[in-house]
């Protein structure tokens, strides 16, 4: 019994050699046309994987003909780098997978959602059998363990996400702030939209254009503040997002600081991603204000990534321990087996330690 | 045998203390379990030596500088479990626990536990007097406490310098209503400790009376500059830190000096 898993993704291809696999196969197809006794398929944007067990072993062009859009095409006319992991190997890349060691963002949270998602349906479709059932199980569960044990996933790493973050830094629940959209450029919506995803309900939108804010304000649920009314909200809202094409700063020190004594025992949190910049820098010295401009955003995303890398070594200890332990657990089943001479469903479908 | 029992506790909170440190210089901090229990435990032994140090002085033990330090080692501990996991400031006991391994060392290592050689009678004010404002001060510790930690995390916002502990200290504005409960209730309990300190029977040296009003109008100040919105909440934090500094000085020297709880 073979396990194995086959593959594409961002680091072996790009996107135009990745689109083209993967686009009508299903689990149950895989393990029709390429005579597997389980299989599941993992699309993401970023990869395309099979993994699956057979009684013999299958090439990687046979999977790789069940995985192309084009069904009269010969995968040799695109001969793209698939990859392919067999036994251990395998078990290792599937929990690398799964905890985000592999994925193009360190750490990001989707992977394992994407992950479950696969799982789920191709046991819908009868196409997981006991042996990925307990891979993939163990998979989900080292990838748990990776987020809760290391720092992996810490910090954000999108200027809306960074947004957000550091807004709960300051505020904690963010129900109750108020936050104004100055400029309704795309960055602006779609932090707006991050904000109002963790609780804001209070979100006002400035624009020059008075309809385009209208328009943002309607999309995200929020009210439009007309353009000369923008400064005196800053007495008050608890966030700013700043990003229009002003070629001066539109709040600087003499502005704000008349505002900030009647809010004293009260942050102001500024996102100022305009270039060039709608904020003095200066305003960062006042006190309670914190100013982020898109430097600095991505200076904190770095950070984050940065503090992700380091855990790298302490997520792939986690993995490793959980590789042996899961080989292990197989050939420790399959000698019981074999001693009791029953032959269970699971001993038909398991892994023999030679092969592992 | 009652020192071994102290001995055992300070162990438990410098373990909590390097294993905070080993943890922020691995950049994997976990402040939760490890540092509870660590603390909890130290906890433990700390109730069981003032327990038997109690018994064996037939009062509260409060009858020289180095119990005091213990019992003000002990307030620390026994606030930070009641009121960090209800405030949401768990990650205290990383700063609580280096505390209370300073006051503890100190007294485990200066010569001051000094016993008195005759019995001192009971006198429920006195001890009373003594222990509530001990708690006060163990309450201002922990505004101490949430003040360093404002602060560290303010700095590290305003300097975009994100370090692996910003993530688990607890927000801004949760940091700053803490500070502001711990310094409304600490100025209760404080003025409880003077208000009873005039029914202990017994004439209060000037010079204790003047440091423990000193101490109370600098903590009123702070509470009045928080309420009529004079300060901002950063000098707020920082006059916390400066509040508990003279304070704990005062004690030291006031204890020190006048020997208060030795009674005629």
């Amino acid at each position: 019994m073979n396990l194995f898993c086959i593959g594409l993704s961002h680091h072996t291809v790009d996107v135009a050699t990745r689109e083209q696999f993967g686009g009508s196969a299903t689990a149950e197809s895989i393990v029709r046309d390429a005579g597997c006794t389980e299989a599941l398929l993992l699309t993401t944007c970023n990869r395309v994987e099979v993994y699956a067990v057979a009684l013999k072993r299958i090439s990687t062009d046979e999977i790789a003909r069940c995985l192309m859009r084009k069904i009269d095409t010969d995968p040799h006319d695109y001969a793209p780098p698939f990859y392919r992991y067999e036994a251990e190997k395998c078990v290792q890349h599937l929990f690398r997978v799964a905890s985000a060691l592999d994925s193009m963002v360190l750490g990001e949270s989707e992977i394992l959602g994407q992950a479950k998602k696969a799982y789920e349906s191709a046991r819908k479709s009868g196409a997981v059998g006991p042996c990925l059932h307990r891979l993939f199980q163990r998979a989900f569960r080292v990838a748990k363990q990776v987020r809760t044990h290391t720092e992996i996933a810490r910090g954000a790493v999108s200027v809306a996400s960074v947004a957000v973050d550091l807004a709960q830094r300051i505020f904690g629940k963010l129900r109750d702030c108020k936050v104004l959209v100055l400029g309704a450029g795309e960055t602006s919506e779609r932090t707006a939209r991050a904000l109002i995803s963790r609780g804001v309900s209070d979100l006002r939108v400035s624009n020059r254009s008075l309809d385009r804010a209208c328009e943002l304000a309607q999309a995200v649920g929020g009210s439009a503040v007309p353009f000369d009314e923008w400064a005196a909200q800053c007495r008050e809202i608890d966030i700013l997002i700043t990003s229009t094409a002003s070629e001066t700063p539109l709040l600087t020190l003499d502005i704000l600081a008349p505002m900030l004594r009647a809010r004293l025992d009260r942050p102001l949190f500024i996102i100022d991603i305009a270039v060039p910049r709608d904020v003095d820098p200066r305003v960062n010295q006042m006190e309670g204000v914190y100013l982020y401009d898109i430097d600095s955003i991505r200076s904190v995303a770095e950070q984050s990534l940065a503090l992700r890398r380091q855990q790298v070594a302490a997520a792939e200890a986690i993995i490793a321990e959980h590789v042996t332990d899961f080989v292990d657990s197989i050939s420790r089943g399959l000698n019981r087996e074999s001693q009791t001479g029953q032959h269970p469903s699971l001993s038909e479908n398991s892994l023999r330690p030679s092969e592992l | 045998m009652d020192r071994y029992l102290l001995i055992v506790s300070t162990v438990c909170f410098l373990a909590a203390v390097v294993h905070t440190a080993i943890e922020l210089r691995a950049g994997v901090f976990r402040p939760m379990r490890f540092n509870f229990f660590a603390v909890g435990l130290g906890f433990i032994f700390q109730t069981a030596f003032l327990s038997l140090r109690g018994h064996e002085l037939g009062r509260c033990p409060l009858t020289n500088l180095f119990e005091v330090f213990i019992f003000l080692a002990w307030s620390v501990a026994a606030i930070y479990m009641l009121v960090g996991p209800g405030y949401r400031l768990s990650l205290m006991g990383a700063f609580t626990a280096p505390l209370v391994v300073i006051l503890q060392v100190f007294a485990l290592i200066a010569p001051i536990d000094i016993r008195h050689p005759a019995k001192l009678p009971a006198n429920p004010w006195l001890e009373f007097h003594a222990s509530i404002s001990l708690v006060a001060y163990g309450v201002f510790a922990l505004a101490c406490i949430a003040g360093v930690m404002y602060l560290v995390q303010e700095r590290q916002l305003k300097t975009h310098q994100l370090h692996s502990i910003f993530y688990h200290l607890p927000p801004l504005t949760d940091l700053f209503a803490a500070i502001t409960r711990l310094l409304w209730w600490g100025f209760v309990l404080y003025t409880l400790g003077i208000v009873s300190g005039f029914f202990t029977g017994h004439p209060l040296p000037r010079v204790q009376v003047v440091a423990a009003i000193g101490v109370w109008l600098l903590y009123a100040v702070i509470i009045q500059g928080r309420h009529l919105r004079w300060l901002a909440p950063k000098r707020v934090a920082a006059l916390c830190i400066i509040g508990f500094s003279v304070a704990l000085t005062l004690l030291w020297g006031i204890t020190f000096t006048t020997e208060i709880h030795q009674l005629p």
